[in-house]
């Protein structure tokens, strides 16, 4: 079982309270007129899929409900952190560094 | 309006010598959420709105559970509903916030006995003697959402929505057989 920590309870707990929701940092066009063909495909459809570290979206669906944002080895399901929403991007390289 | 009193209606529930279920008596609940300053919807309330999720607060017959970072579950007695509706309802103009009455939707289940917290084991993942007492947390029961209070070291309260209320109640049935078939 998955040990996520929740940052807005504050509390690492059970992966069963919660619940997988995408890639993150996926941005909707400020001015959406003004997207692509190509741009609006991008934004819909296509989406990374690494070996290693990933920046995703969860919820702690049974629990405070909100939306955070994590970055996970998608090799070992270990957890590198986890972040509020809104709240800038984590250095990939600052996340490893923490790893030794 | 929500019928305030559920239709569900136990079998006897368990009542092992270790650990005990019991149906608690009906009671008003209301979802709060709100952002920003909360001090307007304190004083209408008559509670401070606690900010840490999983933290409690009470004032007369009001009690407060934090569920989220803009969301508190609040359990009062159901004439006082039409009273602390009202006040928040005057604050909408300058504090917008949504208040809901969803008595109707959930039964509260009492659990208690020396090995409650054990019992509570079978359907949650979380670890329950973890939470302090005085404190609730909104968690899962075997993939059903649930609000787990904790009053005493081995008292415990379970709100459980309606449809629910059956399958969590028969789980609880067996963990009470098996506990008390373990303590025979
Ligand atoms: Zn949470």
């Amino acid at each position: 079982m998955l040990l996520i920590h929740c940052p807005y309870c504050d509390e690492t707990l059970p992966e069963v309270e919660f619940t997988y929701a995408g890639q993150a940092h996926v941005v909707r066009a400020a001015d959406p007129a003004s997207q692509s063909d190509e741009e609006w495909e991008n934004f819909l459809y296509i989406r990374s899929n690494p070996k290693g570290p990933h920046y995703e979206r969860w919820r702690h669906l049974h629990g405070c409900g909100r939306f955070f944002n994590a970055v996970r080895d998608t090799i070992s399901d270990r957890f590198l952190t986890t972040y509020k929403a809104g709240a800038p991007r984590p250095e990939l390289s600052s996340l490893l560094g923490d790893r030794t | 309006m929500n019928k305030l009193v559920s239709s569900f209606t136990a079998a006897p529930l368990p009542q092992g010598a270790v650990a005990r279920v019991s149906l608690a008596a009906p009671v008003a609940r209301l979802v709060l959420r709100a952002r920003g300053d909360l001090a307007a919807l304190n004083a209408a309330l008559g509670v401070t709105l606690p900010s840490v999720v999983g933290h409690r607060a009470g004032a007369g017959e009001i009690e407060v559970l934090c569920l989220g970072p803009d969301e508190w579950m609040l359990h009062l007695p159901p004439g006082q509903v039409g009273a602390v509706s009202a006040s928040c309802a005057a604050l909408m103009g300058s504090h917008p916030h949504s208040l809901v009455d969803v008595s109707g939707r959930e039964v509260t289940l009492e659990i208690d006995g020396p090995r409650a917290a054990e019992l509570l084991t079978l359907g949650c993942a979380r670890d329950v003697e973890a939470i302090p007492v005085g404190q609730g947390r909104r968690t899962a029961f075997d993939n059903v959402t649930v609000i787990l209070w904790r009053d005493g070291p081995a008292a415990f309260r379970l709100d459980v929505w309606n449809s629910f209320a059956p399958h969590v109640a028969g789980l609880l049935e067996t963990g009470c057989r098996e506990l008390a078939a373990e303590a025979a």
